[in-house]
């Protein structure tokens, strides 16, 4: 494998990465509070839809990127006042989001755009385009750096760079402010959050809404950015991947980034199965490799990746006693 | 806000004298339980007053009204002689109240120090904030003798220090009055008794306190006045130095009760159960129990001392057929299976041996079941309670509704949930269900937890009945005036292994103490802080292997 195919593996891992990591983040806000959250992938894919409809209606992607986060936040808030509000078990609150997004987008496409259940192609401007970093053309043929900046490194859509700031930002309001040591806590032991005279509800609220913002642009990211437009089901699991991806990476912020890039590089090598064909001399089927990141779901769920203890007072509504 | 409402306090509180904290009629009602009937009460600053009453009297729930967790039907608080409306524990915490639960309110993997700042910490960064508490936190140890490391984890240190880190954190929001609800309830004798050194210590800096227990020792030894509650209403307000044991508990059960237990010397007999190194791993790995040597004769209660988590309960366990373990458990000569397919209770129950859990709402009954179905479980193979491949349900109804006069359980009503019995009358079920069946060997565990006093009396006397008709009793419980009372002999256990055995005639409760905190130099004097280290390093290592 040559330098410039292992830059370009790499460059696709994060493309690839860049969902995977804005809903694994949001996944740790909501259950660092102590709400479980299998809804992401509903609420992706709510994201994704809107971002694109909107963005094909008015041709501004700015405005489908609000439609997105909008759409999320409306289904967080559901799932908010159903675990919150109401107690009510956060896993079937979960599944009925994601059921409750499969059918709608697929509906409202139909409904406003009768083309099968997608939305026209983007055009430019009503998707996100690659941004091309200071320099990043002067430098593109100086061996080994340029090829590393200018592909690599630059290139990529604003949202990539969101996704990953959102990192260093997560970690720095989880362990360095107020409102993480409060978050944590009332993950780990709500009364304790409650006798010290904090909202529980509050606290959960915030969570469960930075979570919704959070895989609103990760939605987005799919339909307007690594692909332009929506298409039935298009977020595909991506979900589902990121909260197995968050119990591998123990609910930390910096172990995230690494367990997302780690399937992107998986989804990654499925698109290059030449690569894969030069390392180990042997072609193997596209659908093996397209199965590899559920497989490698699975193994991590099934606990191999040694002890992974979740938030202690995950999935459990508070209620008062003595 | 704090800053304000606490001034304000000092203003007025100094000229007047005016009662720190008091309660006028108030009232309480869950649906159709009044858990407080217009309860009025005053306590005077710079004093301790203790609120004393069985369990379900309501005292949980009067200073749960007061720290802001429920809110009164009916009445008025009064704080430092101004009327004050306490919504939730934000404005109880403004008002200047702190509450120490009987489960701590801890973060378990936060430092002591996150803990203390969590919900008061004085801005956006936690950075300077930590390191402003840091300073008081010094501060403040320093003041009241509350010697805590603050960036231990809370899940590494031992109860004594967790109790010590919540006094902290309410001293920390800057409280002037302190309700402790069952404190001495998770430590061993020398704990408790520093623990009331420190509450002796913020007395005489004037704060206030309010201690809740069901112990009259504890009363007799540290309050100023005291409060008795029955029933949801409070029965008497007394000065300390005026009252007695008798008359409080008389006061607290509406009757005169018997406090010692009555009982002839044991006649203890043949070996009927002989364990010899029984050691269990338990799922984490952990060794559990480290080789435990112990017998118990015909006609006598050993008694099981020791501080919760020490291994009790998966001696129990064991023996009552619902772990494994490894090693020989010998019953009048005959092996035990400890492993495999007769490790079961079922086995166990063949074998003569009953069991009184000890929980008994998770393992002794099943709370939604009936009576007389929950007086079946175990037996329900039994030739008396079946007709062909059927259960018998009336013959099971008729011979629970004997047993429930037998042992005045209340209402005796067979077909009454098990749920809606009182802890008392819950314990006299399953007392009477293993007591009835002629064991050879009785184990109890915890027999008297959450259970009221009049209800003790009878299950105690059960107990030493059943001795004296010459079975083997082995007895498991954490209070150790129970173990005291009752047994003939007692074994104390500390991290998995059997520190000592005494008979109950030749030791008393600072002996005991000594050997539950893992010392058994028993003879010289020990530190607390030599008893705490030693504590904490049995904790650190279950703890480091898992």
């Amino acid at each position: 494998m040559d330098y410039i195919t292992l830059i370009q593996l790499l460059d696709s891992t994060v493309r690839l990465a860049t969902p995977l990591l804005l809903a694994c983040l949001a996944g740790l806000f909501s259950e660092r509070a102590g709400i479980f959250d299998i809804g992401l992938e509903g609420k992706m894919l709510a994201a994704a839809f809107f971002s694109a409809a909107i963005a094909a209606l008015t041709g501004n992607v700015w405005l489908g990127l609000i439609a997105g986060i909008a759409s999320s936040l409306v289904l967080s808030a559901l799932h908010g006042v159903a675990s919150i509000t109401f107690r009510g078990n956060q896993l079937i609150s979960g599944v009925a989001i994601n059921f409750l997004a499969a059918g709608m987008t697929v509906l409202i496409a139909q409904s406003w755009f009768q083309q099968g259940g997608r939305t026209p192609s983007l055009m430019a401007g009503a998707r996100f385009e690659g941004i091309t970093l200071p320099g990043a053309d002067a430098i593109a043929d100086v061996p080994y750096i340029g090829p590393l900046y200018a592909e690599l490194i630059s290139g990529h859509s604003i949202l990539v760079y969101m996704a990953l700031a959102a990192v260093p930002l997560t970690w720095w309001l989880l362990y360095r402010t107020r409102f993480g040591l409060r978050l944590r806590a009332v993950g780990e032991n709500p009364a304790a959050v409650d006798t010290a005279g904090v909202s529980v509800v509050g606290l959960r609220y915030a969570a469960v809404a930075i979570c919704g913002v959070l895989c609103g642009i990760a939605g987005a990211y799919l339909s307007t950015a690594l692909q332009a437009g929506f298409v039935k089901d298009m977020s595909a699991g991506r979900g589902f991947i990121a909260l197995a991806a968050l119990i591998f990476a123990k609910w930390r912020p910096w172990y995230a980034l690494w367990a997302t890039l780690l399937f992107g590089l998986f989804g990654a090598l499925e698109t290059r199965p030449d690569v894969i064909e030069a390392a180990i001399g042997m072609k193997v089927q596209g659908q093996l490799l397209g199965a590899l990141p559920y497989l490698m779901t699975v193994i991590i769920l099934a606990g191999f990746v040694g002890k992974a203890i979740p938030p202690r007072a995950g999935g459990e509504p508070y209620v008062k006693e003595r | 806000m704090t800053n304000n409402t606490t001034q304000e306090r000092q203003e007025t509180a100094a000229p007047t004298a005016a009662p720190a904290i008091e309660l006028k009629g108030i009232s309480k009602a869950f649906g159709p339980v009044q858990a407080n009937k217009d309860i009025s009460i005053r306590v005077m600053p710079g004093t301790i007053h203790g609120i004393i009453g069985e369990n379900g009297a309501g005292k949980s729930t009067l200073m749960s009204i007061l720290y802001g967790f429920y809110k009164a039907d009916k009445g008025e608080i009064w704080i430092d002689g101004k009327k004050t409306e306490i919504p939730d524990s934000q404005a109880a915490i403004a008002a200047g109240i702190g509450m120490v639960f009987q489960h701590f309110k801890l973060v378990e993997n936060f430092t002591v120090l996150e803990n203390i700042i969590l919900g008061a910490e004085g801005g956006r960064m936690l950075r300077p904030s930590l390191a402003k508490a840091r300073a008081t936190l010094i501060e403040l140890a320093n003041d009241y003798g509350l010697n805590v490391d603050p960036d231990a984890l809370v899940e590494d240190i031992g109860v004594g220090m967790q109790q010590r880190v919540e006094i902290l954190k309410a001293l920390y929001r800057q409280a002037d009055i302190l309700i402790l609800d069952e404190p001495t309830g998770v430590l061993t004798p020398a704990e408790a008794d520093q623990l009331f050194r420190i509450l002796g210590r913020l007395r005489s800096e004037g704060k206030t306190i309010i201690l809740i227990t069901h112990k009259l020792r504890e009363i007799m030894d540290i309050t100023d006045t005291v409060s008795v509650m029955r029933r949801g209403e409070m029965t008497a307000t007394v000065k300390t130095a005026d009252t007695s044991p008798p008359e409080l508990a008389e006061l607290m059960v509406g009757r005169k009760v018997l406090l010692r237990v009555d009982k002839k010397p044991a006649i203890p007999g043949d070996v009927i159960l002989d364990i010899q190194g029984l050691r269990v791993v338990d799922d984490n790995g952990v060794e559990r129990l480290r080789g435990i040597d112990l017998q118990v004769r015909a006609g006598e209660i050993v008694g099981i001392a020791g501080v919760a988590g020490n291994g009790q309960s998966e001696l129990l366990e064991v023996l009552g057929g619902y772990a494994n373990g490894i090693g020989t458990i010998l019953l009048k000569g005959q092996p035990l299976e400890l492993a495999g397919k007769h490790a079961d209770g079922q086995s166990r129950r063949a074998h003569g041996i009953a069991h009184v859990p000890e929980d008994r709402q998770r393992e002794g009954l099943i709370m939604e079941f009936q009576a007389w179905e929950n007086t079946a479980f175990g037996y329900h193979h039994d030739t008396d309670y079946r007709s062909g491949i059927l259960m018998n349900n009336a013959a099971i109804r008729a011979d629970t509704a004997e047993k429930m006069a037998r042992f005045d359980v209340r209402p005796p009503n067979p077909r009454l949930a098990a749920k809606n019995f009182s802890g008392g009358n819950q314990q006299k079920i399953v007392l009477a269900r293993e007591i009835e069946r002629n064991p050879d060997l009785l184990l109890v565990g915890q027999p008297t937890r959450g259970v009221d006093i009049g209800a003790i009396e009878f299950i105690h006397q059960q107990i030493v009945a059943l001795r004296d008709q010459g079975k083997a009793i082995l007895l498991v419980s954490v209070e150790l005036e129970e173990i005291l009372a009752l047994s003939d002999r007692i074994a104390v256990m500390f991290d998995g292994q059997i520190m000592g055995e005494r008979a109950a005639d030749q030791t008393d409760e600072k002996e005991l103490g000594l050997l539950m905190a893992g010392i058994t130099d028993t003879d010289h004097p020990h530190s607390i802080a030599e008893i705490e280290a030693n504590l904490a390093h049995a904790h650190g290592d279950a703890h480091k292997e898992v």
